[in-house]
């Protein structure tokens, strides 16, 4: 029941932080200066943006260690843990492609353009997407982990090189980290800006804990059916 | 020296089986002319020179031929019963895996063989030359070692060959993207030098998934 405690206390503060980040954003962050009045509005995105699609590369290392983990032990918990970030990493994907798109309309005029980024989490979208339907079409639990596991460690190698085989076609998405410039965010945006993406990576580790939990709990409910021949 | 006996073992008995039916190699080149053909049709009128779409083409065109035979390669096996009796033979499971892939590799360059001819004389492009080649041959290597091991999970599911475009394209799209871009620059006039961060990315492809696919066959005809 301790771990029920600590994951509840985590959940509030997780909540909590999630506010302080969009009230950080939204206010207290300064302005970009030289841009149109309605870039500067749509610059606010990269408090939300930026984070949630580090979490969807976080998700999907996750899953691959998961895998990983599941071939070497056969262990189902690695698996739950594959699964629960997977289902995290298609819902992170598919908030950053959206809100990628919604951002370069003011900012590129087009909602869509093929660029390295916004093309490469579209691809992880249909990855994860893959991934659960190649679940789906399994029941037997052990095959289904297995072949899920040799499924996402292939999925995980592929998006580098899918993400340089797309740069080098052309690229015209904005680098935040350019090693010849140095952070492109001024000090009141860069504290920000932390504190949102610290304010994500708990609200991921959170949800990640509590859709564990729930595939655990499952797990138990399989096998007491079982026994009991239900 | 006995894991390559084995494998080619394996390999002789795919093209012998092929040999006396001819079903996958033949519906897979009809596949692809027919694919060369309505793609022509699709594009003719709104691009200035075929030139342009040419190397699109031909990829895709191999693309969904290759699938097509892929998806024959392993459910071929098990509807004979004889992938039950692959696994039953006291050999290592790689060799399966190698066995198979280079199968699919002989099937699919065989059809390329057979397609860049054509392609030429419908265009009046010149395909055959060295650099052409080279770029061919690694992205249909890149193809062969993913869609093999793929090609193996799907047939497993209940989904089978239905579910093997949708779990293969995705991480194929770095051979498909690589693939285009060489033989239309090499179309282009630009020497084999010019292209040598693709040639890097796709040998990078190749090595590094095979590599993987050696490692985690074992776990998928785990049955």
């Amino acid at each position: 029941m301790r771990s029920n405690r600590i994951l509840t206390v985590l959940t509030v503060i997780s909540a909590l932080a999630i506010l302080a980040a969009a009230v950080m954003a939204l206010w207290v962050a300064p302005s970009a200066a030289g841009l149109t009045s309605n870039e500067t509005f749509a610059q606010r995105i990269i408090y939300f943006h930026v984070p949630i699609a580090w979490l969807s590369m976080l998700a999907f290392g996750v899953t691959m260690i998961g895998s990983i983990g599941y071939l070497v032990s056969s262990k189902r918990n690695w698996d739950n843990l594959a699964v629960s970030s997977a289902e995290l990493g298609l819902i992170f994907t598919l908030a950053t492609a959206t809100s990628g798109a919604i951002w370069a309309k003011p900012a590129w005029n087009v909602w869509w353009t093929w660029d390295p980024r916004l093309t490469t989490y579209t691809i992880m979208f249909l990855l994860f997407v893959a991934y659960f339907m190649l679940r789906g079409a399994m029941e037997d639990p052990a095959r289904r982990a297995r072949f899920a596991a040799v499924y996402g460690i292939f999925a995980f190698l592929s998006v580098p090189i899918t993400f340089m085989s797309i740069r080098w076609w052309r690229t015209i998405h904005p680098v935040l980290i350019d090693p010849n410039e140095g952070f492109g965010l001024s000090a009141g945006m860069m504290t920000a800006f932390f504190f949102a993406l610290a304010a994500f990576t708990l609200f991921y580790v959170v949800l990640l804990m509590h859709r564990y939990r729930l595939e655990q709990t499952a797990e138990q409910v399989e096998s007491l059916k079982e026994q009991i021949n239900y | 020296m006995r894991f390559w006996k084995i494998v080619a073992a394996i390999i002789g008995k795919d093209i012998r089986a092929e040999l006396r039916t001819k079903d996958i190699f033949s519906s897979m080149f009809v596949f692809a002319l027919l694919a060369v053909i309505v793609f022509n049709f699709a594009f003719e009128l709104r691009v200035p020179s075929m030139k342009m779409v040419v190397p699109g083409i031909v990829w895709v065109a191999v693309t969904f031929a290759g699938t097509l035979g892929l998806n024959r390669a392993f459910v071929i096996e098990q509807d004979k019963g004889s992938l039950a009796g692959l696994l039953l033979a006291p050999v290592d499971r790689a060799a399966i895996y190698f066995g198979k892939m280079l199968g699919n590799l002989i099937f699919i360059t065989v059809v390329e063989a057979i397609l860049l001819p054509l392609v030429m004389v419908f265009f009046n492009l010149s395909l055959l030359t060295g650099p052409h080649l080279l770029a061919l041959f690694l992205g249909t290597y890149g193809f062969a070692a993913v869609g093999t091991i793929f090609s193996a999970i799907a047939v497993n599911t209940r989904a089978r060959e239905v579910l093997l475009p949708v779990l293969l394209f995705p991480v194929l799209l770095p051979v498909l993207v690589a693939g285009v871009k060489m033989t239309g620059s090499l179309l282009d006039g630009e020497s084999l030098s010019s292209l040598a961060n693709w040639l890097r990315l796709i040998a990078l492809y190749d090595v590094g998934f095979t590599v993987v696919a050696y490692l985690t066959f074992g776990f998928v005809m785990e049955e």
